[in-house]
């Protein structure tokens, strides 16, 4: 807004400046650049934070809902993330915080042209959607990933007020059951011609839907490309849907067995029909028999999610030597390292592999090793982010991988067992891991597992420059490990260690970068609560949250979960949290 | 047979040699793992190990998982479970979870289930019932509805509804008309239609 309109005939030279930066910016996107050229000096700090529309805050505690707003007066589009990711498998008390009310708030406050939100791992209620769907007349795009707290009535309240919505995805979220079924899907107006929707997610709503409300919607959905439903809808009504919508590019099936219908509709041409599939995912209670369904769609697939189906070899070999041009393939370990060996073989352009244990016993023979790991790296080069769950794993496996794949960014393996040493040498799998940091040279996110001494921690600082984030569980000897991370990786934004003797020593080796962190999670290591209020003492923007399971004041912390932060730290902790600043 | 006939026997059908055991890698085991391993989940034996080793540590967190097979079969007790390892989101482990309940290890003998009227299909496994009653039962309560008694001749004459089933033949049969082993053997679909519409079945 230029204050200068309309006075003098020709602004002063500042002010052009002023415009021509604002206008330059626009075009500016990247966060990573605007942050930088906020830098630069005051009057480009000004013309960024006024052109600034995407806005991403990576903790929601390290700044106020309040001081964010003020600082970015015209956002549209905005993310945040809460919870930190080891929230996710029950290591966080429940009511940890993440509650998006305060922020929902700010925002209908100072936010009236927001057209998207994406919240990740945050915690939000029926009013706060409510709130959302009254208070944005251009609204289009809500995105929720592992969020909680809200019911369908909520879900309603969205479909029913927000006339421009283009985008409801859901994805792994906790949708709690309200008293009363509310039958969100019959809320989105049937008075509109045609809806804006584009893309509906709601694989994770664990209750029914009403399908003849769900057809009229998508038959009145023209623009809509992505659809995944939940296991209340059945293959016969599936059928239905792709026939309404032959344009999907993304397709989550429901329940994917026996339907009502006898004899059962061709629902290998539904899917010879849809044309522009893909992505497919679902298959939630499969039925192993419809399979062949899919095949007419299997050649144009660029991405197939198999991780909620427990397919055996043979299964999967049917369906993967159709599938030339997938790109991203999630999986059961069902499928065994024969399954493994097929995808190695057809799927030359491979660049995402995720296999999920479909047991998770440690002590089991698993149905996948390093034979179908090293199969992988085998053939497909081009892969460039793996995680794998196994019950064993080889170094030699590993070196190979870092060596086949060199543009690996992301590699998270997970062997199950703890402590688990190469079965075949029995050394640690130091090496393994080392080969990975010294050969995949774009590497930003790892994961470690097995057997580890110091030395592997070594390799990380040493070789990792690139790494972002690092995952560590029951590995290392002594404060050297954690010390050779955090004195070696530059780049290291979030690190969370469980069950590793890290302590004091090494938590001090860090205060030159703790600033430069988004987090550092540290459960059930060697910290005690003096080293941690040192920590706090002498980086006053670091917020250090010290979690027991007993309330009281042990020496030992259960767990440290440290953020910096640019304002009074947070007031809506459960008593089991205590902050020291 | 004597035992020690049994022993010899024993011993001459090399029993250790072809033995489905269970145990940690490269404990007491000679054989390299250079061939791919196919699916070990499609052996039963396997998966009934594996199936005593998760119900063992349901029972007894930790402890020794006893086990009617041979005692040379070492396997270790079923580990206690830490908390949040693996890193699997409940999420994930919950869906899974659901559906192997519904389904259970080993082959099994599926047929669909329908209902007149019922916009839902189920599907049973027929090796679990070992009769007639059983069956008709489970089906009562899968549904919502009662059979009444079965006569040969009157068939489930006076009930709502009566259970029914497509043969291999592709004849509709009322369920009750053959020998238990006979239908189990031979039932393709099973369907619960009215009473009324399943007055003209069987083998009258």
């Amino acid at each position: 807004m230029n204050k200068m309109e309309g006075q003098a005939p020709s602004p002063l030279p500042d002010q052009v400046l002023e415009n021509v930066l604002e206008t330059v910016l626009h075009f500016l996107s990247s966060r990573r650049d605007r942050n930088a050229a906020s830098l630069v000096c005051k009057s480009w700090y000004r013309a960024e934070a006024l052109t600034r529309s995407e806005l991403f805050i990576g903790n929601c505690y390290a700044v106020s809902p309040r001081r964010a707003t003020a600082r970015f007066p015209r956002v549209r589009s905005l993310t945040i993330k809460g919870k930190p990711r080891f929230a996710d498998f029950d290591l966080m008390p429940l009511n940890w915080g993440a509650h998006f009310t305060p922020w929902a708030q700010a925002l209908a406050q100072s936010y009236p042209s927001l057209r998207r939100l994406h919240l990740k791992r945050m915690s939000l209620t029926d009013r706060d959607l409510t709130l959302l769907s009254l208070s944005f007349p251009h609204f289009q795009d809500l995105l929720l990933t592992c969020c909680e707290a809200f019911t369908t009535t909520g879900l309603a309240a969205i479909a029913a007020n927000c006339r421009l919505l283009r985008v409801l995805d859901l994805a792994e979220c906790v949708v709690e059951v309200a008293d009363e079924e509310v039958d969100w899907i019959s809320s989105f107006p049937e008075t509109q011609e045609e809806t804006h929707l584009e893309s509906l997610v709601f694989d994770c709503v664990e209750c029914p839907v009403n399908f003849q409300a769900l057809e009229r919607l998508v038959a009145r959905s023209p623009s809509l490309r992505k659809l995944r439903l939940n296991r209340y809808v059945s293959m016969s009504q599936l059928h239905r849907l792709m026939h309404r919508a032959p344009q999907l590019t993304h397709l989550g099936t429901g329940s994917f067995s026996a339907s009502e219908l006898d004899p059962e509709p061709d629902y290998a041409s539904a899917f010879a029909a849809s044309k522009s599939l893909v992505c497919l995912s679902g298959f939630r209670e499969i039925w192993p028999d419809y399979l062949p369904a899919i095949y007419p769609a299997c050649a144009n697939l660029t991405s197939l999610n198999f991780s909620y189906a427990d397919i055996n070899a043979h299964q999967l070999k049917s369906v993967i030597r159709h599938c030339h041009k997938l790109q991203t393939f999630w999986v059961l370990d069902s499928i065994s390292d024969e399954g493994l060996q097929a995808v190695a073989e057809t799927c030359k352009d491979l660049r995402e592999l995720r296999v999920f244990p479909v047991n998770t016993r440690e002590e089991i023979e698993g149905p996948v090793s390093e034979v179908g790991f090293e199969a992988i790296s085998r053939g497909c080069r081009k892969l460039q982010s793996i995680l794998f769950f196994c019950q064993r794993m080889t170094n030699a496996a590993v070196v190979a991988m870092s060596n086949n794949c060199p543009d690996l960014v992301v590699f998270r393996l997970c062997i199950i067992g703890q402590y688990r040493p190469d079965p075949e040498t029995l050394e640690p799998m130091d090496e393994g891991f080392g080969a990975i940091v010294m050969n995949c040279k774009k590497l930003t996110r790892l994961a470690v597992s097995g057997l580890l001494t110091d030395r592997a921690f070594g390799y990380i600082g040493t070789y990792g420059k690139l790494i972002r984030t690092l995952s560590v569980a029951f590995a290392g000897d002594t404060d050297l490990g954690l010390k050779y991370v955090l004195e070696g990786c530059p780049n290291l934004q979030k690190l969370e260690i469980r069950d590793s003797p890290f302590g004091d020593g090494a938590l001090r080796s860090g205060l030159h970068h703790f600033y430069n962190m988004r987090f550092l999670w540290m459960s059930s290591c060697k910290l005690t609560r003096q080293a941690c209020q040192e920590v706090a003492r002498r980086l006053p923007h670091l917020v250090l949250e010290v979690i027991n399971s007993e309330e009281g004041k042990a020496d030992d912390i259960e767990i440290l979960y440290m953020y910096r932060s640019l304002d009074r730290p947070r007031d809506d902790a459960p008593k089991v949290v205590t902050i020291l600043h | 047979m004597d035992n020690s006939l049994r022993i010899s026997h024993e011993k001459e059908l090399n029993l250790e040699a072809t033995e489905l055991r269970l145990g940690l890698p490269g404990s007491d085991e000679p054989e390299k793992r250079s061939v791919v391993r196919s699916n070990k989940r499609s052996s039963p034996e396997a998966s009934e190990e594996l199936e005593c080793m998760s119900k063992g540590n349901m029972n007894s967190n930790g402890s020794d998982v006893t086990s009617d097979h041979d005692q040379d079969n070492v396997v270790p007790p079923a580990k206690a479970q830490v908390v949040g390892w693996p890193p699997i989101r409940s999420y994930r482990k919950n869906n899974l979870q659901q559906k192997k309940g519904e389904e259970g290890e080993g082959s099994g003998m599926y047929v669909k289930v329908s209902m007149a009227g019922a916009p839902y299909l189920r599907k049973i496994d027929l090796k679990v019932y070992k009769s007639y009653p059983e069956l008709l039962k489970t089906l009562g309560n899968m549904f919502k509805c009662t059979f009444g008694e079965y006569s040969e001749r009157e068939g489930y004459n006076g009930s709502e509804y009566a259970p029914t089933y497509e043969d291999k033949d592709g004849d509709w049969m009322l369920v009750g008309d053959v020998p238990w082993n006979m239908f189990v053997s031979s039932c393709k679909r099973l369907r619960i239609m009215k009473g009324s519409e399943a007055k003209g079945l069987g083998c009258l």
